[in-house]
Formats: structure tokens, sequence, C-alpha cells
């Protein structure tokens, strides 16, 4: 991995992050909600309306509100919340470390099942297992968040009573009460994640069956499982990298339902009572943040990738 | 195109997926000749029946017959997901195309600027851009259409490039054609077929963003009974009767499964060699 290449692809993320803060400020401009009016209730007199207008710089030309708006956040000043009067940064940053940890607990289930269930499915196609795991991948990848989350309600919380139903404990908190509260919503989530990374794993590792280098290390007599381990899953592990980077997507999608339904205090219920509530800077911060947590999560696939595949180091 | 069709109905996914949607379509074209009821029809002595004789998927807090609602909701839930998927694919196709067509530091700059957008998860874009036009069904279709577009352009360049470096390309510039109609006639007919597989399969996501932009109240209001907004409303008595979630859950998903199938399908009977 040279130098030139990660200054460029930070320059790239950089540019990034600068076209989402324009379409989030564009987005949020378009919006049809007036903060003298949020804050004064529709009372105020006109007078009063305008003064706030202008203490608020909302008078200003759009481009100099731009530029007021993204110096204070290079500044890591997010704005106050116009329904909580509380400054949004930590707010959301604290439910962004919520939110995390869900997505955390997600991406590990997903990798125990979705890896052994996709090379078992590539090494007996056709078989029981086979069409079990295809069958999955469909589910997963056909049935929405919030239908999936109302099954696992129905059947795990509300008929066999094995969990509860929603809420969140912090695991720091009560650790047993914590995880019980986290196993619905984080089964949820991993089921798509389950569904397109078995997919991908199966169909590599056939490609990877199929290549040179395997079948040479099978005639030269090396045990079966050596050859899984050492080139099999190695080999089909590599462009896993990038697909577990891209559900990132997905999963930050996901959150802001399962968050919902369970009533997680994650980022994307926080996103979810700020758009109900016109909340504008709240909006900005969580897009923002959502937006840029997918961005380093690419770049850290990136950064993987490079690393796990000799050829692409020296670009 | 008969082929195409033979090859498709061979698959195994390309028959079920068939099968699936034209069920999907009967009911969207017929829905609401086959509803038993009225979907507004309150019946307060049949509160929370469950299914059976009378009414076969049971009835919802007013006693509304849900077989009758899923079967009117159908109309928007489906279609109305296949227009937004067609106008996303329309404006992202003619991007990309233009794009690939142009080149050089204004392609560079359409793609990075198409990378950015796509750097905000698909839902968060739908919900920003749905609350912006003010929520409602039209505005969540809006939204998904804009959503949509940045990646079909991504999938439409890449395709178009291959077709750019092709000889009828050539032959056109020679010919002294236009730059329009070298994109809109020569190149954008054959850069089709992939297109449309990626639309189909997005077909699915569209069905599943309208319905959660539904459930998250920026979609289908009510009194419609668009399949996520039943979904929605039944969540509050998921305890007596699952049913009514259970019930348009299912259908979303088995919506969503057909066109998924029908894509792959697709794409099989597109690339005969790959035997997978």
């Amino acid at each position: 991995m040279s130098l030139t290449w990660l200054s460029r692809r930070l320059l790239l993320m950089a540019y990034t992050m600068l076209v989402v803060a324009v379409l989030v400020f564009a987005i949020t401009q378009v919006l049809p909600a007036d903060a003298a009016v949020t804050l004064l209730g529709q009372n105020a007199t006109p007078a009063a309306l305008l003064a706030l207008r202008q203490k608020l710089g909302l008078t200003d030309p759009t481009w100099l509100q731009f530029w007021h708006w993204l110096w204070s956040l290079l500044h890591g000043n997010f704005g106050t919340s116009m329904r909580t009067g509380l400054p949004v940064g930590p707010t959301m940053f604290a439910a962004l470390s919520r939110s995390l940890l869900l997505a955390a607990c997600s991406i590990l289930l997903m990798l125990v099942i979705a890896v052994p269930l996709g090379v078992l499915a590539a090494l007996r196609r056709g078989s029981a297992l086979d069409v079990f795991a295809s069958l999955v991948s469909y589910l997963g990848i056909s049935v929405p968040e919030f239908v999936t989350a109302t099954f696992v309600l129905v059947v795990l919380a509300d008929r066999l009573g094995w969990l509860p139903a929603t809420g969140y404990v912090p695991l720091s908190q009560h650790f047993a009460d914590g995880v019980r509260h986290l196993i619905a919503p984080v089964l949820t989530i991993s089921l798509v994640l389950i569904a397109h990374v078995a997919r991908m794993m199966r169909s590599e590792t056939i490609d990877v069956l199929a290549s040179d280098y395997v079948r040479a290390a099978q005639l030269k007599g090396l045990l079966r499982r050596t050859v899984l381990v050492r080139h099999v899953l190695r080999n089909a592990l590599l462009p896993v990298v990038t697909v577990v980077a891209l559900d990132v997507g997905y999963l930050l999608g996901g959150i802001i339902v399962v968050e919902e339904i369970f009533a997680i205090p994650g980022i994307g219920r926080e996103l979810l009572i700020a758009i109900q509530n016109r909340d504008l800077p709240s909006i900005q911060a969580g897009a923002l943040i959502m937006a840029g947590t997918y961005a380093v999560a690419n770049l850290l696939a990136d950064i993987a990738y490079a690393l796990l595949d000799p050829r692409l180091r020296y670009d | 195109m008969t082929d195409l069709l033979r090859r498709l109905f061979r698959t195994r996914q390309g028959a079920f997926g068939v099968s699936i949607l034209m069920i999907v379509t009967l009911i969207c074209l017929l829905g609401p000749a086959l509803a038993p009821y009225s979907p507004d029809r309150m019946d307060f002595l049949g509160r929370f029946a469950a299914p059976g004789v009378r009414h076969w998927l049971g009835a919802d807090q007013f006693g509304r017959d849900e077989l009758s609602r899923l079967l009117y909701g159908a109309r928007d839930t489906v279609p109305a997901a296949l227009l937004a998927t067609l106008a996303g694919t329309l404006v992202g196709a003619v991007l990309g195309t233009l794009s690939a067509y142009a080149g050089g530091s204004w392609d560079e700059a359409i793609m990075r600027t198409i990378d950015a957008v796509m750097a905000i998860p698909g839902l968060l874009l739908a919900l920003l851009i749905a609350s912006t036009l003010g929520g409602g069904e039209q505005s969540a279709l809006l939204a998904i259409a804009i959503a949509f577009a940045p990646g079909m352009a991504r999938i439409t360049r890449s395709v178009a490039l291959a077709a750019r470096q092709e000889e009828y390309v050539a032959a056109a510039i020679a010919r002294g054609e236009s730059g329009v109609r070298i994109v809109f006639a020569e190149m954008l007919p054959n850069v089709i077929a992939p297109v449309i597989v990626e639309t189909t399969i997005r077909v699915s996501f569209a069905v599943m963003l309208l319905a959660t932009l539904s459930f998250l109240g920026l979609g289908a209001q009510p009194p419609s009974s668009e399949w996520g907004l039943l979904v929605s409303d039944g969540r509050t008595y998921l305890h007596d009767a699952p049913w009514l979630v259970l019930v348009p859950g299912a259908a979303i998903a088995i919506s969503a499964i057909g066109f998924n199938l029908l894509g792959d399908g697709l794409r099989d009977a597109l690339n005969p060699r790959d035997e997978r």
C-alpha cells in the first residue's frame, strides 16, 4: 500500500463527505420548517420572528449560511437541537455508540453463520444444506427489516416469551439483561447480512475450488483440510471484505428501522425523531454522522483489501 | 425474444419468479373485483375476527376484512414500486451513458459525485428526500426514484464504457452522427440487457423501501391499505391479532422474492455461459 494510494483515497473520502454535506444542507434547506417559528411558536409576532431569524443568521444568503455551518462542523460543533435545546454532537455520538454495538454484534453473528454456511453449501452443491442456504438468502434479501423484526417479535417475544419485547438496557448497567434485549434486534439485522455474505461466499468458494492452484495443491497430496483453510478459504474470503463494507450501508439503513421497532436509543432512532420533529440541526448531524460512518467503513475495507491482496499493494 | 423466454423458464428461479409475479399482477389488476368486502367496510361486532370462514385472513381493529384490504392495497404497493424503479433507471441510465460517452474529466467528476451520493445509505437518502417532499405516497415514490438513479448510472456507465470501444460507435462517429444521437440511438439500446437485470432486482428493493417508508409514516397515508401501512397499523395489536402483521408482511416478502427470482433467472438466461 503506497503513500500516494492512501492519500488519494483519503482525498476521495474528503470529497465524498463534502458532497454529502452539500446534499444534506440542500435537503434541510428545502424542508418545510422555519426554525424561528419552531422556537417561538405559531403565535409569535412578525417582529419577534424577524429578530430571531436575524440572530440565527437565517436572513443571510444561502452560501453564507452553508459556509458558517460547515465552518462550525469542522470545529466539531454540530449545533443545538431545536427540540431539546442540548448540543447535537454529544447526543448523536452517544447514540452512535449504541448503534455501533448493535452493528458489531450483528456482523459478528453474520460471520459465524454465513461463512461456514456458504463454504459448506459450495462443497455440497445441490444438497439439502445448499437448498436451505439459498432459501435463507432469498428470504434475507427479500424480507424488509420491519417485517423480519415484527415476525421475530411475534414468535420469540410474544408467543414463546423467550425474549423481552422492546427496550434497551446498557450492558454496563446489567450485562445479562442488556444481552437479552440485544438478541432480537441483532437477529433481525444479521439476517440480511447473512443472506448477502453466504451467497457471495458460496459463489466465491465454487470459483476458487475450480482454480488451478487448488487443483495443484490437491495433486501435491496436501490434506483436504489444509487445502480448504490455506487455499480455498483464504482466497474466497477476500471479496467478502468488500461485501461486508458495502453491507454497512444496508446495515445503517436497517438500523433506523430496527431501532425504531425495538425502541433502542441509537442514531437511527434519533434521526427519525429529528425528522418527525423537523429538528434541522439533529437531522443534519444524524445524516452526516451516518454517511461518515459508512465512508470510514469503506476506507477500512479498502485498506484491509490492500493488505490482504499483495497484488494491490504496489498500485 | 421467445428464445430468451424459453431459457428463462428453464431456470428454476425464472419459472418460480414469473409464476409469483403473474399472481401478483392478477391481484393488482383484479384485486377490487376479487375482494369479498369493501376495504373500508367496518363491522364492530367482527373486530379482531380470527382468520376463518367469514374473514379468510381475519379482520382488523375496526372489523375491516384483512383480505379485502390486502387486495386493494396491492395497487398502492407493487405498481408504485415498479414505477419508482423505472423512473430511477431511466434517469440513471441516461446519466451513466452520457458520462461514459463524455469520458475524461467530465466522466471523472460525474462518477466521483455519484460515489459520494451513494455514500449515503439508500434508506437514509430516501427518508431525507421523502421528508423534504412532505411525505405521502408520491413523495415516497419520487424519493425512491432519486435514491436509485446513482446506482443505475454507475452500472450503465460500466456497460456503456465497454460499448464505447465497440466498432459500431466508431462507425457512427465516422459517419458524423451527433453526440446525442450516438448516445441515445446507438449506445443505449446496446447497454439495455444488463440494465434490465439490475432493474428487475431493484424492483424488489423498491417494494421493500416503499413499504418501509409507509411503515415509518413517510409514505402512503391512511385510509390507504398499502401493505407497509397495514403492518404498521397491525403492530399495535401484535398480541391479540398477529395475522394483521403476518399477512401483509408475507405479501411484501413474496412480491419482493418474485422480483428477485425473476432477476436471477433473467441473468442466467442472458448469460448462458455461466452454469451456476
